[in-house]
């Protein structure tokens, strides 16, 4: 029966070996395609065919020895499971969240992560909103652009950044980015991470509550995982107070969401700086009514200079790769 | 002290200072006057000191008018506003509000660059007109790594720069004078300094040398790609080339906390997603401007007990 699937034929004639791509990544619709290629591999773009995705991969399973994967193309273990010589999944997304890692790790399957390629473009941001919520900048531009400052006067004032007690929760790559930007203000860091690291001279707190509790600034820079979807619940906002300030530059939920309008709305909380949600695009209009919420549309990420790092770096993993040279970003587990 | 006459030339609108100047003092507040010219004549006599702020000081008419005047404090660090030569001439002290507010400042600089060039605030309003729901937003400029040109390199300056190191910002300045110790390039002009560097801030004091400091031809110089960041005082830019420059697209962005003619901002500013505009917070924390309160209060209260000015500049 002949195939009708246009990719079968090419890659028949072609000797490169093949990296799945489920889902198109929103890298490739910034910066192009161009700069992932490589002459030393070549992409499946299965979200090119017309063929639904298990029916695609029944044709091409046997030579798919990595996949690309995107936020929005989970790699589970059905997945895996029709794909015998997969390898290695190489990740465009800062989160690894939406793969089965104990099932890549069963299957001796290797994982590469971004490494730093986001780093300071996510730190950047989170330090942003943590300045615009304590010092009302988008609130108070937008009070100027709406014409009231010579009809309704002065602006009320800010809160203070220096001398404030910030907690960082996750000190991974970008906490610690986060972490350096913020000593430079003249703030105080104290962290939280599933363990306490042993090169770091910040307070370690074993208990998001107890960090909440003493700090005026949550920032949340940890991976969504089983252990911390809701980690920052009605006791640990509690433990904030009604003069802390929380900003989410993670997973929306890591967040209860719920919790966190209600608190804003009772003024429980002074403010809230959030790049993610969890209901993406959705996000609760209640926060419209606030004027001490900055809300950014999940791209912290989204600079040319990262996504460009990040073509460079995905292209080095994977002919690293398929040279059987180390991967330039592996992601082992601690 | 009670008999002590203070006018306050600035809108009384911090609490704080109102009453902590009340509780040592007779204030007089010139704004809620409706006829200035006769309020002042009417306690001319008693009035010994001035109370000011970075949009209303002592001029030389208004010094000419109170011939008791002693000591102006001011509720700024900025004194462009009062008439110094005229003061240092009639041995009137002059008190500003330096150190306090540095960091604040400092901070809301760093926070204009990021606002600017991460497009915060633009983004604050896609998500609330509800057109994320429709397609993500567009790429914005990555901060990290950036060269950041600083006229003025005083306290305010140095702050600012010790923080954008943090984000691993070149760092180069101008000055009237190269400064010895200081690790960061220095250039000679303001206009190869703006050649030199992709977001130019704005950190001297105004004074006639420095009005319009950035000018046309250091806008150009700036260019498309370049972000002008103004936390110093509206006079140090030429106004209406900035508008021009903007909508024309010579300069790549702007974040101004002041303006020429405070509170009015020019309008043709408020529909571009590439400008940020505050309403003169630099120093806006409950924090800092108690801060500030407390050495404007203690300077007068250190001069009429004849005690050393805590914070003279005169």
């Amino acid at each position: 029966m002949a195939s009708t699937d246009p990719q079968e034929s090419v890659q028949e004639l072609s000797p490169l070996p093949k990296v799945l791509v489920p889902k198109i990544p929103p890298s490739f619709c910034i910066i192009g395609e161009e700069p992932f290629t490589s002459t030393k591999f070549q992409y499946l773009k299965a979200y090119e065919s017309p063929l639904p995705l298990d029916q695609f991969l029944a044709t091409h399973a046997h030579s798919v020895k990595a996949i690309l994967s995107t936020a929005s193309a989970p790699v589970t273990a059905d997945l895996l499971q029709l794909l015998p010589a997969v390898r290695l999944v190489v990740t465009t997304s800062a989160g690894l969240n939406q793969i089965d890692l104990p099932e890549c790790r069963r299957r001796g399957i290797a994982v590469a992560n971004v490494a730093t390629v986001y780093s300071a473009d996510v730190a950047d941001l989170a330090v942003g909103l943590l300045i615009d919520v304590l010092r009302k900048i988008s609130a108070s531009n937008r009070y100027v652009k709406q014409g009231n400052w010579p009809t309704r006067g002065d602006y009320p004032l800010g809160s203070k950044l220096g001398g404030k007690r910030v907690g960082i929760v996750g000190l991974g790559n970008i906490g610690y980015e986060v972490a350096k930007r913020l000593e430079a203000f003249g703030c105080c860091i104290s962290y939280n991470s599933r363990k306490k690291k042993p090169y770091v001279s910040y307070p370690f707190y074993e208990n998001v509550c107890e960090l909440a509790a003493n700090c005026d600034a949550l920032i949340i820079c940890c991976g969504l995982t089983d252990q911390t979807r809701h980690l920052i619940n009605k006791e640990v906002l509690s433990a904030l107070g009604k003069k802390g300030v929380i900003v989410n530059i993670g997973r929306g939920p890591i967040i209860d969401e719920k919790e966190m309008v209600r608190f804003l709305m009772e003024g429980k909380i002074a403010g809230a700086g959030l790049d993610v949600f969890e209901n993406e695009p959705d996000v609760a209009k209640e926060f419209f009514a606030l004027d001490n919420v900055v809300l950014s549309p999940h791209c912290a990420v989204f600079t040319p200079e990262s996504v460009k790092d990040l073509s460079e770096l995905v292209v080095g993993n994977l002919e690293a790769f398929f040279s059987n040279k180390p991967l330039l970003s592996e992601y082992v587990d601690e | 002290m009670e008999s002590i006459g203070v006018l306050m030339t600035c809108p009384p609108n911090f609490p704080y200072l109102v009453e902590e100047l009340e509780k040592r003092f007779t204030l007089y507040k010139l704004q809620n006057a409706p006829d200035k010219t006769h309020f002042i004549n009417s306690h001319k006599n008693s009035i010994r000191a001035v109370v000011g702020n970075a949009g209303f000081g002592a001029d030389a008419e208004l010094i000419d008018q109170l011939p008791k005047l002693e000591i102006v404090s001011s509720f700024s660090v900025g004194l462009d506003k009062v008439d110094l030569p005229k003061c240092k001439e009639k041995r009137i002290r002059v008190t500003n509000t330096p150190d306090v507010l540095t960091n604040d400042v400092a901070d809301l600089a760093i926070g204009l660059m990021l606002a600017v060039l991460r497009r915060l605030c633009e983004s604050d309003r896609y998500v609330r007109s509800g057109k994320w729901k429709k397609g993500d937003y567009k790429l914005t400029t990555k901060f990290t790594g950036k060269s950041v040109g600083i006229i003025g390199l005083g306290r305010i300056g140095m702050a600012i720069a010790t923080r954008a190191e943090a984000f691993s910002c070149p760092i180069s300045y101008y000055a009237r004078t190269e400064k010895p110790d200081v690790k960061y390039r220095y250039y000679p002009s303001v206009i190869e300094l703006a050649a030199n560097c992709q977001i130019l801030v704005v950190a001297c004091a105004l004074t006639e040398e420095t009005h319009h400091i950035v000018n046309r031809e250091v806008m150009n110089a700036l260019g498309p790609k370049g972000v002008l960041i103004n936390i110093g005082r509206g006079p140090h830019v030429d106004e209406p080339e900035l508008v021009s420059a903007l909508l024309e697209g010579r300069l790549g962005g702007a974040g101004l906390d002041v303006f020429e003619d405070e509170p009015n901002v020019p309008e043709p500013l408020f529909g571009l997603e590439n400008v940020v505009l505050l309403p003169h917070v630099g120093s806006g924390t409950v924090e800092t401007r108690k801060a500030m309160a407390d050495l404007v209060v203690g300077n007068l209260e250190a001069h009429f007990f004849k005690k050393p000015l805590l914070t003279p500049v005169v």
